[in-house]
């Protein structure tokens, strides 16, 4: 039994499971040995989901092993994967809405003081035991299941997504406290779209493409690269602008914000968005960003300040309004536009029938001849015929755009289109923006990702608690730039 | 699964999994199946134990099947518009009978044309106000359907000491509808054929129909669309009364006597047929083609049971048990609610 590297605490080889006809995986494989962080990593549909379901027991694999300390796993299910070492923190939060803090780790059996040790340490101040769960804030839920999950004192974490709900400040707590627990002896399996975190936290990156891993390589400087080729099977480059002509607005702007205020989170933003600009969005989470599209848009209305769409003065009831004026939507969250249950096409048609003179008969050729344009032009795959829930993720956030592609553009407000999809779609993305603002659209482009501004966008507003405290030249603006201003550290020089 | 390959490769799933997916996109075939197997039973099985001898298949038994079907596939059509919204109409029972009863009764009065214009006034009336309720005050739809049948039965009862001593009239043209029979068919289906040709388009064919389906699937998605859901569901609860009002009129003609129970027992059944058909009461997915099935299925059904002689309790329990296994065979085989 004498083997020269320690013993891995997980350690899966020649994992395959397919799904009816289709493989889903065919040979993936992944080992983490005690005190490393190991970024398990692939773009959509490369099988890291169902990878993930069958290291955490939800899946039963056809053929390869699991081992945890050496011992097959007996993962028959998540409860027993539990037992046997590994505790994962899925992107959704697991705790359950309608009880008390105190109530959901007795559920878990999580033992109350290391609990609430582990929250203060990363970050989050004055939890009370008592608070419902349904209460509390997304960014708060995200940390203390990550906090009930290293309370548990497993060997193995796996991490899905954890800082994707996470403003900046938490973020960095975050990884430290993953470093620290890996420091101590503990594994840990860090999925993540973030290439900053992985460079940051990670020791080793293991890499899946079309269902097998393809590479273990080691974190270090330029790795970023290697990553994304193994991941895409071809060299791609993200960090680069497409060299473009520097957009001058001219004319009268399209929409119009004036000392808009949201009580209480939003108290003073003011901006110009004009035909053919991309203007980005940048804020840290909960900077009042959300309230700002909702009023936009038509789901809420501003307590303060005047709207202006093309120089008429607006206040929006409900979204109809707004799209009639040429303002449309897409949400940050895809299951928040998209009817699962139904097709493409009905997704992307869904605005042809709002209104009430549209309720007669459909204009099938019509129809199907938008809805067509729209799908080549998203690109969208549509080899899955029918319900939109049969999509990848970034798929469906295609038909999400391809909505408004489809009932005509004239002002788009975009919340984090980007969100949680894969590299390749993301670069399918900025240059449909681009092309949007270049056949005269206005749009307005908030993204939680700064590297993502001087891709897309002309001019990029900064947000910081409630007001806009900067306007920046996006194509010049580097990312350091942006994160000074997102944290407010511009605002002295905005005041005066 | 967000796989792309897995979706690339759908249509080569396994076998069951597909039967299964295909069964969920056309429900209804195995309910056509289904209906077939059961009216075998009925006359090989049924009849040899009750009667010594096998049953044939006549044109009277065909129509009288038939003829009771389309009173309940109507009420059912309610059911389903409304459960495509995940809604429910329980008035729709109580407005078919305020309309029967309410044409009978005015009929010597104020004439036929009259009293059926009332008769039809009165379901879009429950209807508008189920649609402002559901649409505009947001009361879920089944207490706010359940509260309307209820004021509704109370608003008949009171009506009923004020018309008690002018007789009723069923108009002829009703009995015809409901009673008559051309070339061995009901003449019903005058009326429910074009019916619900008119119900599958609305539901296939038109906007409204769409967001019908959006509203069950996604209001939300419905919403950032730019659809006011409060127009879509007044216009449903009141398209759903007139049809519960038609219904009734249709089953006055049936039945011939007006009373105030007259059409209340075919509520549930009516429920029951939708959701047999295929229809989910979350919302999003149902066919009125397969609720017509459903409704033939329960005839059938009943049909049996009556003549097996049970006693009225053991016959409606039985028949609540056949609905929920039906229902549970249906969820089983095609993975969905």
């Amino acid at each position: 039994m004498s083997r020269t590297e320690p013993q891995a605490l997980l350690d899966a080889t020649g994992v395959a499971k397919s799904f009816g006809a289709v493989r889903a995986l065919t040979d993936a494989s992944l080992h983490v040995s005690p005190g490393e962080v190991v970024a398990l990593m692939g773009a959509n549909g490369a099988g890291k989901s169902t990878f993930v379901k069958i290291i955490t027991g939800a899946l039963r694999p056809d053929a390869g092993t699991v081992l945890i300390r050496g011992k097959p796993a007996q993962v028959g299910s998540p409860a027993q994967a539990r037992r046997s070492g590994l505790v994962p923190v899925y992107q959704e939060p697991s705790l359950i809405p309608d009880l008390d803090v105190a109530d959901n780790l007795r559920l878990g059996d999580t033992p109350v003081e290391p609990f609430r040790h582990w929250v203060s340490e990363l970050g989050i101040e004055g939890l009370r035991l008592d608070h419902m769960i349904a209460d509390l804030p997304l960014a708060t839920l995200r940390i203390l299941d990550l906090a009930r999950a290293i309370a548990a004192e497993p060997d193995v974490l796996m991490l899905d997504e954890m800082t994707a709900a996470l403003p900046t400040d938490l973020v960095e707590k975050v990884l430290k406290t993953v470093r620290g627990q890996a420091d101590e002896g503990r594994g840990v399996i860090y999925i993540s779209h973030r290439f900053t975190e992985i460079q940051e936290l990670c020791d080793s990156a293991t890499v899946l493409r079309d269902g097998r891993t393809v590479g273990d390589l080691k974190i270090e400087a330029g790795a970023e690269e290697q990553v994304v080729e193994l991941m895409l099977g071809a060299k791609i480059d993200l960090g680069k602008a497409a060299a473009r002509a520097r957009h001058v607005n001219e004319g009268a702007p399209r929409l119009s914000a004036r000392g808009l205020a949201v009580a209480p989170k939003v108290t003073d933003v003011s901006f110009d968005l004009y035909p053919g600009e991309v203007l980005g969005v940048v804020a840290l989470e909960g900077q009042g960003q959300d309230e700002v599209f909702e009023v936009l848009s038509g789901f809420r209305k501003a307590t303060g300040g005047t709207l202006e769409v093309d120089g008429d003065a607006v206040s929006f009831n409900h979204p109809s309004q707004a799209i009639a004026k040429g303002l449309t939507f897409v949400p940050g969250d895809r299951a928040e536009a998209l009817m699962r249950e139904r097709s493409v096409r009905e997704n992307i048609a869904l605005p042809f029938s709002a209104r009430l003179r549209d309720w007669g008969p459909l204009k099938g050729r019509q129809e199907r001849a938008r809805v067509a344009h729209a799908i080549e032009k998203l690109q969208i795959d549509t080899r899955a015929q029918g319900e939109v829930q049969r999509l990848s993720g970034g798929n469906q956030q295609k038909v999400t755009i391809g909505r408004w592609l489809a009932h005509g553009v004239e002002t788009l407000l975009l919340f984090d289109p980007t969100r949680g999809i894969d590299v390749r779609t993301k670069r399918q993305i900025y240059p449909l923006v681009r092309e949007l603002a270049e056949q005269g659209a206005a749009v307005l482009y908030y993204t939680s990702e700064l590297e993502e501004v001087p891709l897309a966008c002309d001019r990029a507003v900064v947000i910081f608690n409630g007001r806009v405290v900067d306007v920046v030249d996006a194509a010049d603006a580097d990312e350091q730039t942006l994160m000074r201003a997102a944290y407010g550290l511009t605002e002295a020089k905005a005041a005066s | 699964m967000s796989d792309t390959r897995i979706h690339a490769e759908a249509a080569e799933e396994r076998g069951l999994v597909r039967l299964g997916r295909f069964l969920r996109d056309n429900p209804v075939i195995p309910l056509i199946f289904f209906l077939i197997l059961l009216i075998f039973a009925h006359f090989y099985i049924v009849m040899p134990v009750r009667t010594g001898r096998t049953g044939a298949l006549s044109a009277f038994w065909v129509n009288n099947l038939i003829k009771f079907a389309i009173p309940l596939a109507m009420l059912a059509a309610c059911q389903v518009l409304t459960m495509l919204t995940a809604g429910i109409d329980l008035s729709a029972g109580i407005v078919a009978t305020i309309a029967a009863f309410v044409c009978a009764t005015l009929s010597p009065l104020i004439g036929v044309p009259g009293a059926v214009a009332i008769a039809m006034a009165c379901g879009v009336v429950v209807g508008l106000v189920n649609g402002f309720g559901v649409g505009v005050v947001r009361v879920h739809p089944l207490i706010m359907t359940l509260g309307t049948g209820l004021i509704a039965t109370g608003c008949l009862q009171v009506y009923q000491r004020f018309v008690i001593s002018t007789g009723t009239l069923v108009p002829e043209f009703l009995v015809w509808l409901g009673t008559g029979r051309t070339a061995g068919l009901p003449n019903g289906l005058f009326l429910f054929l074009p019916f619900a040709a008119f119900i599958l388009w609305l539901m296939r064919f038109t906007g409204f129909g769409r967001l019908l389906f959006a509203l069950g699937s996604n209001e939300n998605a419905a919403k950032l669309s730019g659809v006011k859901s409060w127009q879509v569901f007044l216009a449903l609860y009141a398209l759903s009364g007139v049809i519960a009002a038609l219904a009734g009129l249709l089953y006055l003609g049936m039945i011939r006597t007006p009373s105030l129970q007259l059409a209340n027992p075919l509520l549930l059944p009516s429920v029951a047929a939708a959701v047999i058909g295929g229809t989910s009461i979350f919302g999003g997915r149902g066919s009125f083609a397969g609720a017509i099935v459903g409704a033939l299925i329960l005839r059938v059904i009943d049909t049996m049971l009556t003549l097996l002689q049970m006693p009225e309790g053991a016959r409606i329990a039985l028949f609540g048990l056949i609905i929920l296994l039906v229902t549970a065979l249906y969820v089983r085989i095609t993975g969905s609610r």
